[in-house]
Formats: structure tokens, sequence, C-alpha cells
């Protein structure tokens, strides 16, 4: 299996030559990804590789510089044509709202309770009525194990507890693309699992995700495909039995994985 | 002392009256034109950026007082004749705009940059985020300095009276013009401006734990 090869007609993501540059640091060197519905790709590497920026990049919280992403056929960011000219506010807020994305350090909103941090997008950009948002917030904080702590504040809840509200926020936007951003990076050890768990169902459930981790367990478990970025670059990529497997061989990749012990 | 203060209330209030109004136009004012100057100055391109500061910058670098004078007698020259009220209004405006402008980037700039992309992640536009993310997280770092500021705009109103204008200020002195007893009437002015001073204060505590559902 390629890098490019998504088994079934066009992909729902589509980058081409993606490259990127924050002054004289270039992060991004011509990414070539393809994510497919229902697909669940992992994005792996060093830090410093460009896995957040490529993943940013998708929901336009990044500009980029040369290249194209494209989910559903409609470029992300710029309008359609030669000249490249970024979006209207109004359309790049429509656009983004096909995506979902979790951050790494949660990002949920301080002044909102859980409830209404997953219905804030409901109300406003999906303009659903205050009661229909509110019974989605509800099942959907329910299906991350929240039902306890519907109109909790934010500060009054653990780490794990707020980055599932953040998962439940934004898929509770019914996205056609899930982005996931080291979202374990900030939690204590013990939290990590429940937080995953929920993924782990999401995924099993046909939802498509693009996924940067630094848990190579968790990347094997979940993954279709794996991706290994290293400078700006996919330096490797395959299902996780050949990537982890060493199936493939790629130095950098057999360099990072060792580090963690993780061979399978 | 008490019967020349009594004798004192009556002439006052029309002074007074002006000072709340005075007050109220410039932090009304000011509010409005440094809150869009502060968006401006986060959010805005570079030229608006560079005029916001400049301004800010300028205006928060001259005397109260000089930019009084200097609005009142010196724009005529340029051909701008402006009623005394109306220049004392305008002056007390622009140097409150400064700091409203500061205030504004103060308190946005206490906020993590993860809220506005959290904030585009959901699919809101630029005013919904301003409107529903930033501005509720804001409001209790931008409170405090502003009333600060409010207060400072009230003491600041009876430098009115010096373009003749009758503020509390002025009708003190015209009543201490006719009998001659200054102690008695400063001591009524200085607890008139205290009063609401204190109570702008007393408010002020009172909005922030308003607004202290925000634990860090």
């Amino acid at each position: 299996m390629s890098v490019l090869d998504p088994s079934s007609g066009t992909p729902l993501l589509r980058i081409r030559g993606l490259e990127k540059a924050y002054g004289q640091v270039t992060v991004l060197r011509g990414v070539d990804l393809d994510v497919a519905k229902g697909e669940v790709v992992t994005v792996i590497g060093p830090s410093g590789g460009g896995k957040t920026t490529l993943l940013r990049c998708v929901n336009f919280l990044e500009t980029y510089d040369k290249g194209s992403i494209r989910i559903d056929g409609e470029e992300v960011g710029y309008q359609d044509g030669p000249r490249r000219a970024m979006r209207s506010e109004r359309d790049l807020a429509r656009m983004r709202a096909e995506t979902g994305m979790v951050f790494q350090m949660f990002n949920l909103f301080p002044h909102l309770t859980a409830a209404e941090n997953v219905m804030l997008g409901l109300v406003k950009v999906r303009r659903k009525p205050k009661a229909e948002a509110r019974a989605i917030a509800e099942h959907w904080l329910r299906r991350v194990g929240l039902a306890e702590k519907l109109d909790r504040l934010p500060s009054e809840l653990s780490g794990g507890q707020q980055q599932r509200v953040g998962i439940a926020r934004a898929v509770a936007m019914d996205p056609k693309i899930l982005l996931l951003d080291e979202i374990t990076s900030a939690l204590d050890p013990e939290l990590v699992g429940e937080v995953l768990d929920v993924v782990l169902q999401l995924a099993s459930e046909g939802m498509t995700m693009l996924v940067v981790t630094h848990e190579i367990g968790f990347a094997r478990d979940v993954s279709n495909r794996v991706v290994f970025m290293a400078d700006g670059l996919i330096a490797a990529a395959g299902p996780p039995r050949e990537l982890f497997g060493g199936a493939i061989e790629v130095e950098r990749l057999r360099a990072f994985l060792s580090r963690f012990g993780a061979r399978v | 002392m008490l019967a020349a203060i009594l004798y004192a209330i009556p002439f006052l209030m029309q002074g007074l009256l002006t000072t709340i109004v005075v007050s109220l136009l410039v932090v009304v004012l000011s509010t409005a034109i440094g809150g869009l100057m502060g968006i401006g100055l986060v959010y805005g391109p570079a030229p608006v950026r560079w005029l916001v500061r400049g301004f800010s910058d300028i205006v928060r670098g001259i005397p109260i007082l000089v930019l009084i004078f200097f609005i009142y007698y010196g724009l005529p020259i340029a051909g701008l004749n402006l009623q005394p009220f109306s220049a004392a209004v305008l002056a007390l405006t622009v140097f409150k705009s400064a700091q409203v402008i500061e205030n504004v980037r103060g308190a946005i700039g206490s906020i993590p940059r993860g809220q506005m992309d959290a904030g585009k992640a959901v699919g809101l536009t630029f005013a919904q985020r301003l409107a529903y993310v930033i501005a509720p997280q804001a409001i209790r770092r931008f409170l405090p300095p502003w009333i600060n500021g409010v207060t400072d705009a009230v003491k600041g109103s009876a430098l009115v009276s010096l373009l003749g204008v009758t503020d509390l200020m002025h009708a003190m002195q015209q009543v201490i013009g006719r009998t001659y007893n200054a102690l008695p009437l400063y001591v009524l002015g200085a607890i008139i401006y205290f009063v609401i001073n204190y109570g702008l204060s007393a408010l002020s505590r009172m909005l922030e734990r308003r607004f202290s559902y925000i634990r860090e």
C-alpha cells in the first residue's frame, strides 16, 4: 500500500505538494497524503517534524505556502482558480465547521460549562435551537462518559475529562473528518487510557480521522495506516503491521521507533 | 462651617449635573472608540496597528491639560472652533480613548492563543469568536483598569472648569467668589467627588466578583 493509495475512489482528504515555512524555517517540504472516508490515518515522528503544522493546515489554523489541500474536492483556505486568494471569513468558518479538531491543551472555553462548550458551535454555527443543541450535547457527553458533568465548568474537571469534552465538542458538529493533535500529551499517564478509549470507539464506528500522536501503541491499534513524518516530509507510510513490524526499512523510522522500544 | 456648606449645596447641584454629564459622555464615547481601536490594535492589519499604536503613544505622552488647551485654543487656528463644553468633552474623550486601547490590548493579550484556535475550529466567524469566546473572558481583565479610568474621568472632568464650563469645580469657585470662604467649599467638593468615585470603586469590586467565574 502506498501513501497515495486510498482503496476506494476520490479520497475525502487529499493533500498534494504541501509546503509551509515560518520565515526562514521550512516546516513542510512537499507533503502528499490522502485519507479515505472512514479511514484512520496516524501521523507519528520526531518533534519538529511538521506533524502538528500539517494538521493545523488541514483546518486552516495555519496558512500554507504551496500545494493543495482538498476536503471533498474543495480547496481549504484558498479560493479555487489560478489566483491564490484567501477565502472570505464566512467561507473559512463554513469549511472549518466541516472539520473537527481536538487540541493538545484542550482549549475548552473556560467561561462555559461542559454542555455549553459543546452547544456553542451547534447554536451559533449550525443554527440549531437551544433545546436541540442541548440534547445533542447531552448525547455526546454521555457517549464520552460525562453524563454527570454536563453543567460543570472546565476548571472543575480533570484533564482527562476536559479532553473528553473537547472530543464531544468536535464530534457533535458532525464533521467530515476529525483532527486529533497530540490529544493525550498534556495528560497524566493514568488519564490517557480514558481518552484513547473514546477515540477507539469513534474509530470503530467509522469516523474519518487524521491523528497526530506520540502513543505508538495507540497508533498501532487504531490506525488503518501510519505515516512517519520527519524533517517536513513523509519518510515512510503503510499499515501499522508493516511499519512497526520492520517490513519498511527506513533508517530514521528505525531510530525513532527504537527510542520507544516499540517494535511490534 | 456647616452653615456655609448648607448655603452652597443648591448652587453646586447644577455644576454637579454638568460634571456627571461630562463624565458619562467621556466614558461612553471613549469606551466605544477606544474599544474599536483596541481591537484594531490586536487583530488589525499592520497599517491599522501602526496608526493606533501611534495615536495611543502620542496621546498618553501628553498631559491632559495640554491636550485640553490644544483642542480649545489650538484648533481654532486650524479653522475648527469648538464651544468650551464640546472642546472639553473631546479632549477628555481622546485622552481616555488612549487608555481604553491599552486596557483592551492587555485584556485580550491575557487570553491564551488556543482560545481563538478553538473558536475557529468550531466554525465561528471572527465576529462570533470575539463575541462568544474572547469578550466574555477578556471582560474580567478589562473591568478593573477600565473602572479606574472612569474614576480618572470623573476627577479629570474638573479640568473643564479651566475653559469656563460650569461643572462642580467651577460652581464651587463661583460660590467662593461670593462668600470668600474657601475651606468649607473645598471640603464639600472633595466629599462629593469622593462619594462618586468610592461608589464606582465599590461597583468595580462587585463586577469583578460577578465575572470571577474563570479560575486560574
